[in-house]
C-alpha cells in the first residue's frame, strides 16, 4: 500500500518537476530577449481591423500623390519601420479580441497587453477604473512630422475626443482615436422604401414582420428603442432648435431611469416579437441572400455588405434614421499594467499609434476592413484623394451631386477643396456610410458607459426579454405541451409498472425472478 | 527519487491536463458560485437561482428542447442502428461509413447549409424557431446516438434471439423482451450524449436565430454583464443536474443489464 502511495507521490513529483523546468526556460528565454535590446510589445485589436497585406497585384490604388499597396502586414512593416527610424528593434505580439467584454475579462487577468483598441464604452470603463496610461507630451508635439496621429486627427474626432471626459479626465488624453462611425439601417430599395428606413420605427413596423434584423447585444439594441420610445419628441423641430440640441440628445440617449428601462423592456419584447432575429454578424449574409430586407448596422459594416452585395449585381442602400444615431469609435490606448514605467515601451507604444495613422497606412487599413479612419491626414491629402478614388463620379457622368466632407477633413463644411462630386446614388450608398453627412453627424449622440448599478438593471432587462416566459405560449401551445408531457409520464409508468401490470402469476411451482 | 519509468508514468499527461483544465477551473467555478462582488460567501446566488422566473422558464425550455431532441435522436437512431446491426458483414461498413459521414463535415457548415434548406421549406425561418432548433440539433446529435446503440446492438449475442424464437416468441415479443432490455446500456449512453449537450449547446440555436435563451446561452449572457457570481451558480447547477441524471441512469442501467442477463 505504501508502495503504491509512493509512486503516485513520484509521478506526482515529475509532474511539478516537468513544470518548474517549462516555465523557468520560458523565463530564460524572456530574459535573454531583454538583453539584446528588443522592446517586445502587446498589442491586442479587433479581428480583422488591420491590413495584414498580401494584396493581389491589381489591387494597387493608384492615387495622384502615389501608388498604395498592401505588401506585408501593417505589423511587419511597423517593425521594420521603427528599426529604421528610431534604431531599436521591436517585436510586435499581436492578438485579437472579438467582444469588448472578452477583452475586458483578459484585461482582469493582470499585465497582459500593453497597447489595445476597444470601443468608447469600454474605453470610458478602463479609465474610469484607473487602468489608462496617458499619452505623453511628446505624442501631442505637432512640430515633429513623425507625429502622425497629432497631425492628422480630424478636426471634428479631435473636437469629440476633446469635449468629452469621465471622472474629470479628457478621453483626449489618455485615448488615440482608431476608426468611427454611426449606426444606422441596411436596406434592400426593391422592398423597402427609403422613408421606412428613416425611422427607427422600421424595427417595430409590421408591414416587415419577420423581415428585419437587430444587434445581439443590449447597448446596440437599447439605443434604438429609446429612440422608438422618445421618436416624438427627438423629431420635434422644438427640440431640434434649441441651443443645448446636442446636450439634450445626449441626456436622453443616455437615460438609464429605471422607469425608462421598464419602458424600453416594454418596447423591446415588441421588437423582439416582430424582427427576424438577434444577430451578431450574419445580418449581412442575410441581407444579400434576401433573408431579411433591412438590418440595423454599423456604418463600417455597412460598407462592407453594400460592397459585397454589388459584386453580385445586387444594390442595398444606406439610411441613417431622423430621430438620431449612435456615433461610436474604437481608439487606442495604453495599459498602465503592461506599460508601467517602461518609458522605451511607452514610445513603441506611441509610435505603433503614429505608424498607423500615416495617411498612406491610413488608406490601407480603410481598403482593407471598410471601415473610416479617424485621420484625415493633415497635409497629406491621400485619405482625401481614397475617398474620391472610391466613390467620385466617373467623368462625363451627368446624375452627380456634390458631397461635402470638409467638416471631418478641415472643420469647415463649406470647403471646396473637401468636396466629392459624385453619381447621386451615392447619397444613399457607401459614400454616406463611410463619411455621413454633416447634417447626420449633427444627430449623433455617444452612448456612455454605464455605472455598476445601470449595467446591472440593463443587464437584467435583456436577459428578461430573451428569457423564456409560460406567458409566451398561446393556449393552443400550452393544450400541446400537457398531452406530450402526459404522454411520456404515461410511456415511463408503462415502462417502470407495466412488467408487473401484464404479467400473469408464475405457473405452479415455479417463482418469477425477483419476486419472493 | 525513483524516477524509473513505470507505467504509471503514462498517465502524467492526463494528469495534468485534468489538473489544469478540469479541476482548477472548477474550483474557480465554485468560488465565483458561492461569493458576491465583494469576495465574501453568500447562498445569495443560489436563492437567485431558484427564485427568479427566467432561470425556471429557461430551464423548462432546454429540458422541452433536450426531451424533443432525445426523442427525435432515439427514433431516427434506433432503426438504423437496428439496421446496421442486423445487415450482413459487407454491407455494413458501407452503411456505417454512410451514416457517420455527416460527423466529418463541419459543424458549421452544416448548420449553414441546414439554414438554407429549412429557409427553402418554410419561407422564413423566424416563424418555427422552436421547430428549427429541435431540427438543427437532432441533425447534428444524431451520430452520438447511432454510434453507442450501434455497438449494444451488434454486441448482442444471436443466440438469445433464437432462444426466443424456439420458445415460440413472436418477433413483437422478440424485439420488447429482448432487443430492447438487451440494448438499453447503448440506448442509454445514447441519451446521455444527446440530451446534455441540447441543454446547454447554444451556437446552434443562435445560427438558426431562435432568440429565447437556453441554459448555455443565459450562461454567457450574465458573463457578458460581468456577472461571474451568478454565470458561475448556473453552471454549478447545470453540473449538479448532470451528475444526478448520469448518477440515475447508470443505476438504472446496472440493474437492467441484471434482468437482461437472467432473462
Amino acid at each position: 500500500m505504501k508502495n503504491i502511495k509512493k509512486r503516485y507521490l513520484n509521478a506526482f513529483m515529475a509532474t511539478v518537476v516537468a513544470f518548474v523546468v517549462f516555465f523557468s526556460i520560458h523565463h530564460v528565454e524572456a530574459k535573454e530577449t531583454g538583453n539584446e535590446n528588443v522592446i517586445t510589445l502587446r498589442v491586442c485589436n479587433w479581428e480583422e481591423y488591420i491590413d495584414e497585406g498580401g494584396w493581389e497585384d491589381d489591387e494597387v490604388i493608384d492615387l495622384e500623390s502615389g501608388d498604395i499597396f498592401g505588401k506585408n502586414s501593417l505589423v511587419k512593416d511597423f517593425e521594420e519601420w521603427y528599426y529604421e527610424t528610431y534604431g531599436v528593434r521591436v517585436k510586435v505580439e499581436y492578438s485579437t479580441f472579438g467582444t469588448n467584454e472578452e477583452l475586458y475579462s483578459q484585461l482582469n487577468l493582470g499585465n497582459v497587453y500593453d497597447l489595445v483598441c476597444p470601443s468608447d464604452y469600454m474605453i470610458m470603463k478602463l479609465l474610469r477604473e484607473d487602468k489608462l496610461e496617458p499619452l505623453s507630451s511628446d505624442f501631442f508635439d505637432g512640430g515633429d512630422e513623425k507625429h502622425y496621429y497629432v497631425n492628422g486627427i480630424s478636426p471634428y474626432i479631435k473636437g469629440v475626443f476633446e469635449t468629452n471626459e469621465i471622472d474629470g479626465k479628457s478621453w483626449a488624453d489618455y485615448a488615440a482615436a482608431y476608426m468611427w462611425g454611426i449606426t444606422g439601417i441596411v436596406y434592400n430599395p426593391e422592398r423597402v422604401s427609403g422613408e421606412e428606413a428613416s425611422t427607427w420605427s422600421i424595427l417595430t413596423n409590421d408591414r416587415l414582420y419577420r423581415k428585419v434584423t437587430i444587434k445581439d447585444n443590449v447597448r446596440d439594441a437599447y439605443f434604438p428603442t429609446l429612440a422608438i420610445l422618445q421618436a416624438d419628441l427627438l423629431t420635434s423641430d422644438d427640440f431640434k432648435n434649441d441651443k443645448d440640441y446636442s446636450k439634450n440628445l445626449s441626456a436622453i440617449m443616455n437615460d438609464t431611469d429605471k422607469a425608462t428601462i421598464d419602458q424600453a423592456e416594454e418596447k423591446l419584447k415588441e421588437i423582439r416579437g416582430n424582427v427576424y432575429s438577434f444577430e451578431t454578424d450574419s445580418g449581412k449574409a442575410d441581407m444579400i441572400s434576401g433573408k431579411v430586407v433591412a438590418n440595423l448596422q454599423w456604418s463600417g459594416d455597412a460598407v462592407y455588405a453594400l460592397d459585397q452585395a454589388e459584386e453580385d449585381d445586387f444594390y442595398l442602400n444606406w439610411a441613417v434614421p431622423e430621430e438620431c444615431t449612435n456615433l461610436w469609435f474604437d481608439g487606442w490606448v495604453m495599459l498602465k499594467s503592461g506599460i508601467g514605467d517602461d518609458t522605451l515601451k511607452k514610445h513603441a507604444a506611441e509610435a505603433f499609434i503614429n505608424f498607423m495613422s500615416r495617411p498612406d497606412n491610413v488608406v490601407r487599413n480603410m481598403y482593407y476592413i471598410g471601415y473610416t479612419s479617424a485621420i484625415a491626414g493633415g497635409d497629406s491629402n491621400l485619405v482625401f484623394e481614397y475617398a474620391d478614388w472610391n466613390y467620385g463620379a466617373e467623368e462625363g457622368e451627368e446624375d452627380v451631386i456634390e458631397y461635402p466632407v470638409g467638416y471631418f477633413f478641415s472643420g469647415d463644411n463649406e470647403d471646396e477643396e473637401y468636396m466629392i462630386i459624385a453619381s447621386a446614388e451615392q447619397e444613399h450608398r457607401q459614400l454616406a456610410a463611410q463619411y455621413p453627412s454633416e447634417e447626420e453627424i449633427e444627430r449623433s449622440a455617444v452612448m456612455m458607459c454605464f455605472d455598476e448599478k445601470e449595467n446591472a438593471d440593463i443587464n437584467q432587462m435583456w436577459i428578461n426579454i430573451r428569457c423564456f416566459n409560460l406567458s409566451m405560449l398561446s393556449a393552443g401551445q400550452c393544450a400541446v405541451i400537457g398531452i406530450v408531457v402526459l404522454l411520456v409520464i404515461a410511456v415511463i409508468l408503462l415502462v417502470v409498472f407495466g412488467k408487473r401490470m401484464f404479467q400473469g402469476r408464475a405457473p405452479k411451482g415455479y417463482t418469477r425472478l425477483g419476486e419472493k | 527519487m525513483n524516477l524509473r519509468f513505470s507505467r504509471k508514468h503514462l498517465s502524467i499527461p492526463y494528469t495534468v491536463f485534468l489538473l489544469c483544465f478540469v479541476i482548477a477551473p472548477l474550483f474557480v467555478v465554485l468560488y465565483y458560485a458561492f461569493t458576491n462582488g465583494e469576495g465574501r460567501f453568500t447562498v445569495e446566488n443560489f436563492v437567485n437561482f431558484f427564485q427568479s422566473p427566467n432561470t425556471i422558464g429557461t430551464l423548462c425550455y432546454s429540458f422541452a428542447v433536450a426531451v424533443t431532441v432525445t426523442l427525435c435522436c432515439t427514433l431516427i437512431a434506433y432503426p438504423v442502428a437496428y439496421i446496421l446491426a442486423k445487415s450482413n458483414l459487407k454491407k455494413k461498413t458501407v452503411l456505417l461509413v454512410l451514416f457517420i459521414a455527416p460527423m466529418w463535415i463541419n459543424f458549421t457548415l452544416r448548420v449553414v447549409a441546414l439554414k438554407e434548406v429549412l429557409t427553402m421549406i418554410e419561407g422564413n425561418l423566424a416563424y418555427h424557431p422552436f421547430f428549427n432548433t429541435v431540427v438543427g440539433m437532432t441533425y447534428d446529435f444524431l451520430p452520438f446516438m447511432i454510434l453507442p446503440l450501434y455497438t449494444a446492438l451488434s454486441k448482442m449475442d444471436q443466440s438469445y434471439l433464437e432462444a426466443a424464437a424456439d420458445l415460440g416468441a413472436d418477433s413483437a415479443v422478440t424485439f420488447f423482451k429482448v432487443t430492447l432490455p438487451l440494448s438499453l446500456p447503448g440506448l442509454i449512453s445514447g441519451v446521455t450524449m444527446v440530451f446534455l449537450p441540447s441543454m446547454t449547446n447554444y451556437v446552434i440555436l443562435d445560427m438558426l436565430y431562435n432568440s429565447t435563451y437556453i441554459m448555455g446561452s443565459l450562461i454567457g449572457s450574465y458573463f457578458n454583464a460581468y456577472d461571474w457570481h451568478s454565470g458561475s451558480l448556473i453552471s454549478i447547477v447545470l453540473l449538479a443536474i448532470i451528475f444526478i441524471l448520469t448518477w440515475t441512469t447508470n443505476g438504472f442501467q446496472e440493474e437492467e443489464t441484471d434482468r437482461g442477463a437472467i432473462l
